[in-house]
């Protein structure tokens, strides 16, 4: 889904990269635990996401995070939006719960971005 | 490379590793290692923040096969390693959950981001953790001999 429409589906707000009109969403991962992100995601995807410190940012640019989604009417804060812009990074809003956010994409072709369970994760990996 | 980290230094948090990351990358670092390595850096930069007495080290360096990253500090030290590194083990405090951190991953995560991965600890000295990340060999088209 490209990020116009995924914008639509969620009734969000393209803060950073509307310019970006042709970006590919077609991978997904929720959570607010970033250990998580940076644990279990396997594959570049896009960061569907409550938190909105300036670390969210930092792990997008270290995991090549396609496009950040905000849930829960969370406002950017400047700092997050000028890292973003700084990076290049798409950053959306919604009002949307996180679970109705990642409802609506994934019935609209999203797919969850290849990743490991917790429970994986013991031993050499 | 080397780069001082602050205990409790939140606010910048991951701006180390992010640097590292986009040094690496400016290096000549093919992009699967750099963020593997970025990955590395993060969880240990994180882990000096939370958890080090008086913040620690993180040191990088490209070799021709890898790129090898050090993170090191001066105490508590981990009493027992094994349970360090069983997922979801944490003893992080309340404000590094809040950020969406000490989750009890991160060495699980630096051992698995990395080919050879040693930890050293002991109690009230420090620890030590060394990653090497191996780099892919270059490709037959780029001319190395033997090809």
């Amino acid at each position: 889904m490209k990020l116009t429409e995924l914008a639509r589906v969620i009734e969000g707000t393209i803060h950073v990269g509307a310019e970006q009109t042709e970006l590919l969403v077609d991978r997904a991962f929720a959570a607010d635990l970033l250990s998580d992100v940076l644990a279990l995601t396997e594959e570049q995807t896009a960061l569907v996401t409550g938190m909105t410190n300036p670390q969210v940012m930092r792990v997008a640019e270290i995991l090549n995070i396609t496009a950040v989604i905000l849930v829960r009417g969370k406002i950017p804060p400047p700092a997050l939006l000028e890292y973003a812009e700084q990076l290049g990074v798409p950053l959306v809003s919604t009002k949307k719960t996180m679970f109705e956010t990642c409802g609506l994409m994934y019935s609209n072709g999203v797919h969850p971005c290849r990743s490991k369970a917790v429970s994986e994760m013991q031993g050499h990996g | 490379m080397k780069y001082p980290i602050r205990a409790g230094d939140v606010e910048h948090g991951g701006s180390a590793s992010a640097r590292i990351k986009a040094e690496l990358t400016a290096a000549g670092v093919d992009p699967i290692t750099a963020r593997r390595a970025g990955i590395v850096a993060f969880e240990g930069e994180m882990n000096l923040i939370v958890y080090s007495n008086d913040g620690g080290t993180l040191r990088v360096s490209v070799e021709p096969h890898a790129v090898y990253i050090e993170v090191e500090d001066n105490g508590p030290g981990i009493e027992d390693i094994d349970l360090a590194m069983t997922p979801g083990y944490s003893t992080a405090p309340d404000w590094a959950t809040d950020l969406g951190f000490g989750a009890g991953m991160g060495l699980i995560n630096m051992r698995k981001n990395s080919d050879h991965f040693e930890i050293h600890s002991h109690v009230g000295a420090g620890t030590k953790i060394q990653c090497w990340i191996h780099r892919p060999e270059p490709s037959p088209a780029k001319g190395q001999e033997g090809s």
